[in-house]
């Protein structure tokens, strides 16, 4: 009997979502399980570095790791897992664009750890005691992961084949990754492995979608009761579906929410934010600055709203304190 | 991620070229150093300075490399596309290269002619010209298309200019939609009494031409209509015209005027529009005796049954032709034509807003238009030049430039008002024999016959007072003062100031846009120089053309304008029409905009930000689509699209961002090296 399949599932910086979605296969896992050999997953199995460390060079068929990339350890598990692998796919919205953990880029990396150490509500830390890379106590040395100033895509780190995106990816698009890899027949490197016309494109609502729309007012999901049946962008919600790629089969549009934009722009688009800031600020309907400011104050956080997942892989990355 | 810079498109070979134009550029800029800068960047085959690239030799020394060294890319850094990217695109052609292989970088307006400093200008001119190289790697093949024009006309506006512009292209055989806002045409001239300088009766050779409009069988005339939306482009608008409710059926109504005689209003109660308020007319009315169409009108305001409807409709009793509808309403009518003519005039300065003259507080301070009809013999006084008392006023001052040459209200000078003013000061003369005083500022008598014009004036007794009056005022100081207005000047060819007592002023009110100028600029879609008249593509080389093809412009909405320039704008205009027409059929530049449909994803933002209305959504397909030949390649959609669907022919993406990156080396980023960017951010 041949020799399955291996493959391998790791995460960085995520919340376990991606994880999860791997566990949504419900009976199709076995499938899976049936078809490969799945020779890493510390979340779900015992397996140890030094378990992969040994293993040949390319010696796994593919590797789904999941999370953006901030800390030294994530880097080395990264560079590691890609000489191991020979197909390496950045699985979930995190390693694919940086996701939520990228919005940390929005601050400087002295400004998260005085918050999270010092300043944020259940601290009490009157030593000020922060973590350190190295702390030597006595004769022993302690060590501990380097945080970057920054967060970073998957890509950013080292070189990946294919992306698989989504927060998470749904196991339909799981399933057919899976089962593509299988048949050898890969597309071309760097295929975001998902359709790549946007959202509107299988959206319930895309028919109550006005061809004059323009924008008056903007809201939010808690501030109005929105209609179940008529497309979002015309009740004054930002719906990131415009710039935001199809494969998801809506489904936050299904859960009368808009979309967030978590499947990141199409193949033609360079920066999703900058899209849909385009697209919705040319279509505002007041003319003067002030009447026009008005409106854009209706949005409180434009970076978390336009580049929730994107920041890291956006032209803008991260906020460069002026004495940097 | 995609590449920047060129990777995996194969090295294309590029000609460079850059023109001294003569000192233009080369006293600024060191073209032999970019000339070998710019030889050293991958993909330049050949790289050359010349002094006249524009020039015979120069397009030749293209045409040359290219056959010699098989170019496939030229760029050429000199002035502005505006000036000669055809004349380069026509040279790369010829030479058998498809011409939007060829790009132009200006480094005249955007860098000789701007700055001083000659180091600055030549990294410019550097900085530019290799975004320009950069961005030719990606340029492609194009085609133009060849749209039809349509051979008729609209023409808005039908004074002197919309009328001779009308007579010319209709008597070419073309056929003039003329559209009047007013119940009549003829404009201003229409309301003067004599033409300065030759003292023609205004209205002996303005209403023939009148007539000839009305009688044209070229001609459709529509009075008391406006243009409510047009859209389209060269050769192919699309207009609604809205003709306003006169309550009479134009094709009817032969003007005899029973009606206004048959109305029940025994007198004429309400200030008649025409004679600006000086007279009266009734609530049906003709404007004045040849208007143009020869058809009463009511006003809807001042009628009884408009109002109370308990009117004995005597008017619709004494009209035999039964021409008189009160239910009507107003009417649409959609025209398709090629090519229009804005000829929409001035309005004059309000002398309100300068009270020191006391317009509005003294009965007996005019403005030069209210003079005009008052000596005209069809005026409000038939022609005499009176004082609100009825008499015959003994001294009169025309005060010159109110409303021009002044900080405070326009600082452009109204061109007109000094010549109109010598021929107000000679017919006021002449009509009550009263002593005229003119003040002015500075005389402005250019043009053929004006300045003897001003010489006879002078030998015919008027008084010529050089200072701009400070004041109109009724404070007698003096005996010989009361009862009279008394003009405070400085005099400043005496240097004393004087205060001159008059029984009557004139206010030589200047030329202004008219106030909805600027909708008529949106609506048509050109542009407005800082004071408010419509633009002109070159003051001039291009004095009657727009920046939007098919869209002209003549007479003074352009700028201040006596009647002689307005009427030869207007033929000028009239024959860049015909121009248009007699070459049948217009060349569409190919930097269109196209939708992928493959990727549209029907999202509709894209439709309605078309200033062209060239985007559609198919309900067949749910898909956008973009209708060439109505693209004007503005890029608004590109730049909309949020899944970038849509693209545009010269203005591609990696085009963009070749340009940009090539730009962006002066200051040492590399777009295609952000990766190295980003190791720099991890570790700081």
């Amino acid at each position: 009997m041949p020799e399955k399949p291996k493959i391998a599932f790791y995460w960085c910086a995520s919340c376990g979502g991606c994880e999860e979605s791997v566990v949504d296969l419900a009976e199709d896992i076995l499938m899976v399980a049936d078809a490969v050999d799945i020779v890493f997953w510390p979340v779900a199995m015992d397996f140890k570095k030094t378990d992969v460390e040994t293993m040949e060079d390319g010696s796994i068929l593919a590797t789904m790791l999941n999370g953006a990339i901030r800390t030294s350890e994530q880097e080395e598990m990264a560079r590691l897992i890609r000489r191991k692998s020979k197909i390496l796919i950045a699985y979930g919205s995190c390693a694919h664009m940086g996701g939520i953990p990228a919005l940390a880029n929005e601050f400087e990396r002295s400004e998260i750890l005085k918050y999270a150490y010092e300043d944020a509500p259940s601290v009490i830390n009157s030593q000020h005691t922060y973590p350190e890379a190295v702390y030597q106590d006595k004769s022993r040395k302690i060590t501990l992961p380097v945080f970057r100033n920054i967060v970073r895509t998957l890509d950013q780190v080292v070189d990946v084949d294919y992306y698989l995106p989504g927060c998470p990816p749904t196991p339909k698009l799981l399933k057919q990754a899976v089962l593509t890899l299988l048949s050898g027949k890969l597309p071309p490197k760097g295929t975001v492995l998902a359709p790549d016309s946007a959202l509107c494109e299988e959206c319930p609502r895309k028919e109550s979608k006005p061809a004059d729309l323009s924008f008056e007012h903007f809201t939010r999901p808690h501030m109005i009761l929105s209609d179940p049946e008529k497309c979002l962008l015309a009740q004054g919600l930002i719906c990131m579906g415009p710039a935001t790629r199809a494969g998801c089969e809506a489904l936050c549009i299904n859960g009368n929410m808009p979309c967030s934009g978590c499947f990141g722009p199409t193949s033609r688009v360079k920066d999703q934010g900058a899209k849909i800031l385009s697209s919705i600020c040319s279509n505002i309907e007041a003319k003067t600055e002030i009447a026009i400011d008005r409106v854009l104050d209706e949005i409180p956080d434009p970076v978390g709203t336009f580049y929730r997942y994107g920041l890291a892989a956006s032209m803008l990355r991260k906020k460069i304190a002026e004495e940097v | 991620m995609s590449t920047f810079n060129g990777n995996g498109q194969s090295i294309p070979k590029i000609g460079f070229y850059i023109c001294h134009c003569g000192h233009n550029i080369a006293s600024m800029v060191d073209v032999d150093k970019v000339q070998k800068y710019t030889a050293s960047l991958p993909g330049v085959t050949v790289s050359r300075d010349y002094k006249y690239m524009c020039s015979d030799p120069g397009q030749e020394l293209i045409q040359k490399d290219i056959k010699e060294f098989g170019l496939n890319r030229i760029v050429v850094a000199s002035c502005s596309p505006l000036l000669h990217e055809h004349t380069f695109r026509v040279a790369t052609e010829k030479a058998g290269l498809n011409p939007y292989f060829f790009h132009m970088v200006n480094i005249r307006e955007n860098v000789s002619w701007v700055t001083g400093d000659k180091e600055a200008a030549t990294d410019k001119a550097i900085d530019l010209v290799r975004a320009a190289i950069q961005r030719v790697f990606f340029h492609k093949p194009l085609v133009k298309k060849e749209v039809p024009i349509n051979p008729d006309v609209l023409i808005l506006g039908g004074g002197i200019a919309g009328i001779h512009a009308a007579l010319t292209i209709a008597n070419a055989g073309k056929k003039v939609y003329l559209v009047e806002r007013e119940p009549t045409i003829g404009g201003h001239m229409a309301m003067f009494d004599k033409t300065f300088p030759t003292l023609d009766c205004a209205a002996c050779i303005l209403t023939p031409k009148m007539s000839a409009v009305k009688n044209h069988p070229n001609i459709t005339l529509w009075s008391y209509s406006e243009v409510e939306k047009i859209e389209g482009f060269v050769g192919n608008y699309r207009a609604t015209i809205k003709r306003k409710p006169r309550y009479v059926i134009e094709e009817l109504c032969v003007g005899c005027m029973d009606c206004i005689d048959a109305c029940i209003y025994k007198e004429a109660k309400y200030p008649d529009e025409f004679n600006l308020g000086m007279s009266k007319r009734k609530p049906i009315y003709i404007p004045f005796p040849q208007a143009t169409p020869q058809v009463v009108l009511f006003d809807p305001d001042t009628c009884i049954d408009f109002k109370s409807h308990r009117c004995k409709k005597t008017c619709i009793e004494a009209c035999d032709r039964d021409a008189i509808d009160l239910k009507q309403t107003a009417k649409y009518e959609e025209i398709n034509i090629g090519s229009v003519i804005l000829a929409t005039g001035f309005k004059t300065y309000d002398a309100k807003f300068a009270p020191q003259y006391g317009y509005g507080r003294f009965p007996n301070v005019f403005t030069s238009l209210e003079l005009e009809r008052m000596v005209n013999a069809s005026g409000p006084t038939s022609g005499e030049v009176l004082t609100k008392e009825g008499k015959k006023p003994k001294s009169v001052g025309i005060v010159h430039c109110v409303g021009s040459r002044d900080e405070k209200s326009n600082k452009w000078c109204s061109k007109v008002c000094c010549m109109y003013s010598l021929k107000l000061a000679h017919l006021i003369k002449e009509h009550t024999g009263a002593e005229v005083y003119n003040f002015y500022i500075d005389m402005r008598t250019p043009g053929k016959g004006y300045e003897e014009f001003y010489d006879k004036l002078m030998n015919e007794g008027v008084h010529f007072i050089r200072g701009r009056v400070a004041e109109v005022t009724d404070w007698a100081l003096a005996a010989e003062e009361e009862n009279k207005l008394t003009i405070r000047v400085e005099d400043t060819l005496v240097g004393v100031v004087r205060r001159i007592p008059v029984d009557m002023v004139v206010l030589s009110v200047g030329l202004e846009p008219r106030e909805d100028a600027s909708d008529v600029r949106r609506m048509f879609n050109i542009s407005c120089s800082n004071e408010g008249f419509f633009l002109e593509r070159h003051p001039k080389l291009a004095p009657v053309s727009t920046f939007t093809d098919g869209i002209f412009i003549a007479g003074a909405c352009q700028g201040p304008k006596d009647i002689p320039d307005s009427v030869a704008q207007a033929g000028a205009a009239a024959a860049e029409v015909l121009s248009l027409i007699c070459a049948g059929t217009i060349e569409l530049e190919p930097n269109t905009a196209s939708i992928t449909e493959e990727f549209c994803s029907g999202c509709k933002s894209c439709i309605p930000l078309c200033p062209y209305s060239a985007i559609s959504f198919k309900e067949d397909t749910k898909k956008a689509y973009i209708n060439e030949a109505l693209c004007k390649g503005c890029g608004t959609c590109v730049a909309a699209c949020p899944s970038g669907s849509i693209i545009q022919n010269l203005f591609e993406d990696e085009q963009i961002f070749g340009e940009i990156e090539g730009l962006l080396r002066f200051a040492g980023i590399d777009l295609a090296g952000s990766e190295t960017k980003g190791k720099e951010l991890e570790h700081a």
